[in-house]
């Protein structure tokens, strides 16, 4: 008849249960899965997010400028020197301001137009080419062509970074009349209806346009439109020709955020396209990313002085945490005997290993610099701080990659009458090498991007020079990073991401090695 | 002349000296070993390398000794002798300024550039080389007369019968000895350290007031209640768990019971990229991303609350860096701290267990709930415990993201700082030793060594206890 065991496990309500456990059972599945997609996606937004700002930082506008090296300007009577030339650096930049002027004659008008256009190059952008007149004199009053970077908040703008801007062709224009006050009436059959639909989309859209500016560009003149109607406006040049826009159908710009409250100005704006349609604007590869030293600039700023900075340090490091992890990782797992001490140096290792890294900078500061006086912002005293944070990470490696080779291996080696030194060092470590040496790798990499404890001893100091040897002066890649990224400018962002990208491949590379000589050396006894 | 001498590269000639003098010396000792080999019939008790060893032993261990000396020593000793002849007028600087002084002296000495400075300055910067030089060349002298004589007592000893392989075997015991001895002098080094400064600053604030008052205001006034950055600290770590608990342990589970083998060996390395990105990347990613995202939400939270009538102003802050937005980033951190020691410790526990479990008809999220977390508990909870801790000590995250207003505040979109934070603006100012300022962020210091080290020692004793059991 009836199993009476089944007949227990299929009622109904045996039933229902069931089902409402095989349910919980999916439903915590998902849950394991939904966690290792959240922390897979933090991942992923992470990287996302830094790789796309580090892309817009990878290139930059550079202006081209052709000038005559002028002696009356680079040098002046009594500066004839090549030091001095090289140092002349406001003569260089005379000459390209006066370029930028000579092109749009309306710079000329007041002081506060040529202010704006001497923002469009930094004075430290014309030393490499004052060294290089200064190391070839005869250069001296030849036309030479130069490249030299556009003001951050302008490459911002041409990269549509800088605020939101709508962008509109307009109709065929087909009549300008100047006006007495020098602006100039344009009109053309429904040329201007573009420009209204567009504004009337945008307010739609809830964006303030009350302040807004609106400019109009043809070629290489630019105005700035007001009393837009739908076949006529009002224009105001801001440089070029008003001729320019007989005939032509043009491109406007709408842009919400008001003038006042912008870094540059309508009429930069106005210059900048003007340059670009002149051809003499181009985007080309940021190396000096990897070429310069910091800069209060971020068009000129670059992070080799940390990267030479950052690879002192890791040398000191290297040499010191090292050899004294693995020397106490063969004592320890070799030769120790079983006492209190080596108890008490086991359990050392072990806590210093998970010490925050910030008490390791207080120990720098407190014993390297106050006790010992050690220089300040050195990567000789960095090295050293990392380098105590480091080597519990190597002993803990070593003696892993130790304890991994049989000891088939040493009883050998002492059966045929070696002693228990040359065991080890013969025999032993060697074998154990190739874990050694990716543990003190991974160290290191850790070590490579620890930032807290070189700003308690002073490596946050701004630093312009390539450092030359390890007691100098100097910063590190992690400590540039956090320098830039307080800096308040917009520009900093991106590049700050592109150093975060040249650190993160810097790590990457090194773990790589790891997985690679992991791949090649491991053996499974 | 010894003006000049100041200006000697000693360190890279100190350590060019020392290899100079034991390869001498190697060479002195394998050549006299072979020639004893040579001149009489008997065998050498050691191979001639084994001598050339036992004597650079001899020749490198006083060099090093007084290189060491120099390194630590030349600098103060330089300064105290140039302070005791320095003329009266400089008694009327105090310590700090003096400091100051001597500091520009110094480096003024060591970039050579001081011609044309004032009389006085280039008087004492001459000076100071003269002594530096003296002291200089003192060092070299006595190194080089170390290094020979230790040269010439080891070369006398040798002999065939001279067990040479076995002394240089203790010797170099004797290193390995000290460079274990080395993680020893790290934690006393720290924490003499720590304590030193800390009891300076207990001498000029109550240690009570340090633990429990509730003003913060390092910087500027010189109060020093401590207790609204153990809050920030508190609460901070505490979203971060509420990030990483679930989701660390969550993975953990998911890897090591459910997930194949070919995902496990995928997604395991990636979670772990998480722990080997600098930190620094963390504090720009909570910038950049979290903390505005953290501060539209609030304001959206607030704008609704208004709109729906449930408040009548703003309830949360809504600040640009908030302790929501590093707490979060934090947890994201310390994911794969959580993940990686639960998923070995689930898979530590026995199959066995789970098979128990299977036969009894629990399904497999029964078996993982009733059997196997249970069992790996202790294991979790010191994974967990190690997790905290990282999260209390992490600095750059916080001192980018959660801001620098002590204060003590429910709301998770204001501003909180941390232990971290203030030990990273204390000292990052252009203060001395003896400020109250620099010393109370060694006494944070020590709160934070002394409470991380109190959370990783109880998590090894939980993790050290739960696998004598299953073994």
């Amino acid at each position: 008849m009836t199993d009476p065991a089944a007949s227990a496990f299929s009622t109904p309500d045996a039933l229902k249960r069931l089902k409402r456990r095989r349910a919980a059972d999916v439903r915590f599945r998902l849950y394991g899965m939904g966690a290792i997609f959240l922390a897979l996606g933090a991942l992923v937004l992470l990287a996302m997010s830094i790789g796309a700002q580090a892309v817009s930082a990878a290139t930059y506008h550079v202006v081209r400028y052709d000038i005559t090296l002028d002696p009356a300007v680079i040098t002046p009577p009594g500066e004839e020197t090549p030091e001095e030339i090289a140092r002349n650096v406001d003569g260089f930049w005379e000459l390209l301001r006066d370029n930028l002027l000579a092109t749009f004659p309306e710079a000329n008008k007041d002081r506060a137009a040529r202010m704006e256009v001497s923002e469009f190059v930094t004075r430290l952008a014309v030393l490499p080419t004052a060294k290089r007149v200064a190391s070839q004199p005869q250069l001296l009053g030849n036309a030479i062509t130069l490249k030299a970077p556009l003001n951050d908040d302008l490459d911002l703008y041409l990269k549509g970074q800088a605020f939101a801007e709508r962008r509109v062709g307009t109709g065929a224009i087909s009549g300008v009349l100047p006006q007495d006050d020098g602006s100039a009436q344009i009109e053309g059959q429904g040329a201007f209806a573009p420009i209204k639909t567009a504004m009337m989309t945008l307010e739609a859209d809830g964006i303030n346009l009350s302040e807004a500016s609106v400019l109009l560009t043809s070629g290489s003149s630019t105005g700035r439109l007001h009393d837009i109607q739908s076949d006529s406006a009002s224009i105001e040049l801001l440089t070029g020709t008003l001729e320019a826009f007989q005939g032509s159908s043009a491109t406007a710009r709408i842009i919400a955020l008001p003038e006042a409250q912008r870094v540059i100005s309508d009429q930069q704006i106005a210059w900048t396209l003007a340059l670009k349609d002149m051809d003499r604007i181009s985007r080309v590869p940021r190396w000096s990313l990897l070429t310069n030293s910091d800069s209060t600039y971020p068009e000129l700023a670059g992070g080799l002085a940390a990267l030479v900075g950052s690879l002192f340090t890791m040398l000191v490091t290297a040499l010191v945490a090292i050899p004294i992890g693995i020397l106490a990782a063969v004592y320890l797992e070799e030769f120790a005997p079983k006492n209190r001490l080596t108890d008490f140096i086991e359990v050392n290792i072990n806590n210093l290993a998970a010490v925050p890294s910030i008490v390791f900078g207080l120990l720098g500061a407190a014993v390297y610099i106050n006790f010992l006086g050690m220089p300040r912002s050195a990567p000789l005293v960095g090295g050293l701080v990392l380098a105590l944070m480091t080597f519990p990470v190597v002993i803990i490696a070593a003696r892993a990659a130790l304890k991994a080779v049989p000891p088939s291996v040493r009883s050998g080696a002492l059966a045929i009458g070696a002693s228990q030194m040359q065991t080890v060092f013969h025999h032993v470590v060697p074998l154990a090498a190739p874990g050694i040496f990716t543990g003190a790798i991974l160290g290191m990499a850790r070590a490579l991007g620890e930032t807290a404890p070189l700003l308690l001893i002073g490596m946050v100091a701004f630093v312009g020079d390539v450092p030359t040897s390890p007691t100098d002066e100097s910063t590190v890649m992690p400590v540039l990073i956090y320098t830039w990224s307080n800096n308040a400018e917009r520009a900093w962002e991106p590049m700050t991401s592109a150093m975060i990208v040249i650190l993160l491949a810097v790590l990457l590379l090194m773990n790589g090695l790891v997985v690679f000589l992991r791949r090649k050396y491991e053996r499974r006894w | 002349m010894l003006q000049q001498l100041g200006h000697l590269p000693m360190g890279w000639l100190l350590i060019a000296l020392i290899a100079v003098f034991a390869s001498v010396a190697f060479f002195t000792g394998r050549v006299r070993a072979e020639r004893i080999l040579l001149s009489g019939a008997t065998e050498l008790h050691s191979r001639p390398n084994y001598h050339g060893y036992f004597v650079t032993m001899w020749a490198v261990i006083p060099a090093i000794l007084v290189a060491l000396a120099y390194a630590i020593g030349a600098e103060s000793v330089s300064r105290g002798q140039l302070t005791s002849e320095l003329p009266p007028a400089f008694e009327l600087l105090s310590a700090p300024e003096l400091q100051t002084y001597l500091d520009s002296v110094a480096h003024a000495a060591r970039s050579r550039d001081y011609a044309g400075t004032d009389l006085v300055f280039t008087a004492v910067t001459n000076r100071y080389l003269e002594i530096l030089g003296g002291l200089n060349i003192a060092a070299l002298v006595l190194m080089a007369l170390g290094a020979v004589g230790g040269l010439f007592l080891a070369r006398k000893r040798l002999a065939a019968s001279f067990r040479a392989r076995s002394l240089v075997e203790r010797g170099m015991e004797g290193v390995l000895f000290f460079c274990a001895v080395v993680a020893i002098a790290t934690t006393v080094g720290i924490v003499v350290s720590l304590l030193y400064e800390s009891i300076q600053f207990f001498s000029v604030v109550p240690i009570w007031d340090f633990l429990f008052g509730t003003r913060w205001n390092a910087q500027t006034e010189a109060e020093f209640g401590a207790l609204p950055l153990f809050f920030g600290t508190f609460m901070i770590a505490l979203i971060a768990m509420c990030v990483a608990a679930p989701i660390g342990l969550f993975s953990a589970i998911y890897l090591s019971e459910y997930a194949g083998p070919k995902v496990r060996a995928w997604i395991k390395p990636i979670l772990e990229i998480l722990a080997g990105i600098p930190t620094v990347v963390y504090g720009f990613f909570a910038l950049l991303v979290v903390a505005p995202a953290v501060r539209s939400l609030a304001i959206w939270i607030n704008e609704t609350l208004i709109n729906v009538g449930l408040a009548s102003e703003p309830l949360l802050a809504a600040q640009p860096t908030s302790a929501l937005a590093a707490g979060l980033v934090m947890g994201i951190m310390v994911i794969p701290f959580v993940s990686s020691l639960s998923d070995d410790v689930i898979n530590a526990v026995p199959q066995t267990l789970r098979d128990g479990a299977y036969a009894l008809g629990a399904t497999k999220s029964e078996t993982v709930r009733n059997v196997v977390v249970p069992a790996a508990l202790p294991g979790i909870i010191a994974a967990l415990l190690l997790a905290v801790s990282r999260a209390i000590g992490e600095t750059m995250i916080v001192v980018m993201a959660a801001g620098k207003s002590a204060r003590i505040s429910m709301d998770p979109t204001s501003d909180l700082t941390t232990i971290t934070v203030q030990i990273v603006s204390l000292m990052t100012g252009e203060t001395g030793f003896d400020d109250p300022k620099t010393l109370s962020a060694f006494a944070l210091g020590l709160v934070l060594f002394a409470v991380t080290l109190l959370f990783n020692v109880i998590a090894l004793r939980v993790v050290q206890k739960y696998r004598e059991k299953y073994d």
